[in-house]
């Protein structure tokens, strides 16, 4: 990541208690910490409460934090626990239907089989397609959501996103792969029949 | 996806797609697309999706969520930076 070094730094006055370093950190940090919470969660509101408790759970904490992974894969994995704690309190019958969507045997074997590629780029970029996009994002199971909105959307490395998730390399690289392709699969029926329309 | 080759594509796609894979490993992918016309639109379109992704508009934070975000955490004297 880009502004790790200058990161480093912000630790240090972060512990130091140094207030302006706060502001600094939010400045930096709140964008994407936002983004996640609401990529998760869905609710604007909802997501906003998710960055106000990250940011004071991470400045509370600031002194146990060891800097073994950068701050903003900390900031994340914060919000991540923060958002996960709502969405089961909402949900609690939810996850093992996600688990096992996740999770199940081998890959799903892809149906959707219609190359919609060569679609014309408006159809890609109107607006009816940004929802259809936020819409198989939202459909994800939370799992697969959260590794690809933190290595895809947000730019973090394999390794950051694993860290930030507590979880494998490996299986962050096997969600990711498992996000992408559902995500296909949601999205081309929806593609599909734009490109029978411009047939 | 008929060929019995076609899940161990399906598996290491990501990889191919994201310059992960090895030049053998890429070098036998690409045998099997061009005999392969599932697998063709299955990594096409989801080399694809992957691009509509990187290329969609971020949501913002709004002015006034990060003006609470600095109240609720008692540094509204940063605010004018
Ligand atoms: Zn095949």
């Amino acid at each position: 990541m880009l502004s790790e070094d200058s990161d480093r730094v912000l630790l240090e006055r972060l512990r130091r208690g140094d207030k302006s370093a706060c502001a600094e950190c939010i400045e930096r940090h709140s964008p994407g910490v936002y983004r996640v919470a609401l990529r998760l969660l869905g609710h604007e509101a909802e997501a906003e409460e998710v960055m106000q408790e990250t940011f004071l759970s991470a400045f509370k904490a600031i002194d146990k934090f060891e800097g073994r992974a950068g701050l903003a894969t900390w900031l994340y994995r914060i919000a991540h626990n923060a958002a996960l704690m709502r969405l089961r309190r909402a949900q609690p019958e939810q996850v093992s239907v996600d688990d096992e969507e996740a999770f199940g045997e081998g890959l799903p074997v892809p149906t959707q089989l219609h190359d919609w590629c060569c679609l014309p780029e408006r159809d890609f970029e109107s607006s009816e397609t940004r929802a259809a996009l936020e819409r198989a994002i939202h459909d994800l199971p939370e799992k697969l959501r959260v590794v690809f909105v933190m290595r895809e959307l947000e730019g973090l490395s394999t390794e950051e996103t694993a860290q930030a998730l507590e979880i494998s390399i490996d299986a962050a690289k096997v969600r990711l792969h498992r996000a992408r392709l559902q995500l296909r699969e949601h999205l081309s029926p929806y593609f599909t029949e734009l490109a029978q329309t411009e047939a | 996806m008929e060929t019995a080759r076609c899940p161990h594509l399906l598996e290491n796609m990501s990889a191919y797609l994201d310059g992960e894979a090895s030049a053998e490993l890429c070098a036998e992918i690409e045998r099997h697309l061009d005999g392969c016309e599932d697998c063709r639109v299955v990594v096409d379109t989801l080399r694809k999706t992957i691009t509509l992704y990187h290329e969609l508009p971020q949501p913002e934070l709004h002015p006034e969520a990060r003006l609470r975000l600095y109240k609720s955490l008692d540094l509204s004297e940063f605010l004018n930076s």
